[in-house]
């Protein structure tokens, strides 16, 4: 996971390069939820560019991240999904609270 | 002696959460021989890593045990069955309830089964208090 924060848009971004399943969605929660607090951003977004699969495991790290974000004022947005993702995310109802783009 | 499907594999792993990835990847690479497409594959690993993840959370709640992989294909048809001799589900039909989970805490989403039924085409949950839990799914894969 590549992480990037850009100081004047106060925009967080974390580049997920794993495959986000129970085993590393709980190594990924720990790191993305210090950065959140580190930085207090405006937006946090998600970039699924490159990731490749993503199970139940993904949906639980998803709303609990979004919760995180806005309990400190922030905005959470995913993007660059891929159609087999996609499929999930909508199955679990993400997309109603979430911004995908 | 004469086994009458086409192909079987048999795997077992102990109930880490790093064997999930080894697991979902095995699977495929198994039924590949069936050439499906590039989603029919998508949603079998997804299928698989949603089974063994809920036995090492859910089954074995952590501690260590065995995890039984039995793949077989008939035909064009993929049957994969996954067993734990962990705890055991009490009420099953609860239990695959969309959102229904057991371990909020835990961030889940309780979509394991929801996702494992719409993945693949049959899935058969049965399980025993104390005894632990066996889930077969089928999946059909078109000629292409
Ligand atoms: N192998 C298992 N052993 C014991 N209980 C299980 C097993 N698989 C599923 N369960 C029970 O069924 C519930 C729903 O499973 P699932 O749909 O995968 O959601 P989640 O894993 O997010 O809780 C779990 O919370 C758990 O109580
Ligand atoms: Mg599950």
């Amino acid at each position: 996971m590549n992480v990037d924060y850009d100081e004047k848009d106060k925009l967080l971004t974390f580049e997920i390069t794993e495959e986000i399943d129970h085993h590393w969605s709980d190594k990924m929660r720990r790191q993305v939820d210090n950065e959140i607090e580190r930085y207090i951003p405006k937006t946090v977004v998600f970039d699924f560019n490159k990731v490749s699969f993503m199970d139940s495991a993904g949906i639980g790290m998803l709303i609990g991240r979004y919760k995180a974000v806005k309990m400190l004022g922030g905005n959470l947005e995913i993007r660059n999904v891929k159609s087999s993702i996609r499929k999930i995310l909508e199955m679990s109802g993400i997309p109603k609270i979430i911004k995908i783009s | 002696m004469q086994n009458k499907y086409d192909n079987e594999m048999n795997l077992e792993i102990l109930s880490k959460s790093n064997n999930e990835a080894f697991a979902r990847v095995t699977v495929a690479a198994f039924v590949s021989s069936l050439d499906p497409t590039i989603e029919e594959m998508a949603d079998i690993k997804t299928a698989v890593s949603e089974a063994v993840t809920n036995c090492i959370i859910h089954g074995y709640e952590g501690r260590e045990g065995i995890i039984k992989i039995n793949c077989k294909i008939s035909g064009r048809k993929l049957i994969v069955e996954i067993t734990d001799t962990g705890k055991g589900i009490e009420n099953v039909d609860i239990a695959r309830e969309p959102l229904y989970t057991t371990k909020a805490e835990l961030e889940r989403s309780g979509m394991g089964f929801t996702i494992m039924e719409n993945f693949m085409d049959e899935l058969k949950v049965e399980s025993i208090v104390g005894l632990g839990t066996k889930v077969t799914m089928t999946k059909n894969i078109k000629e292409n």
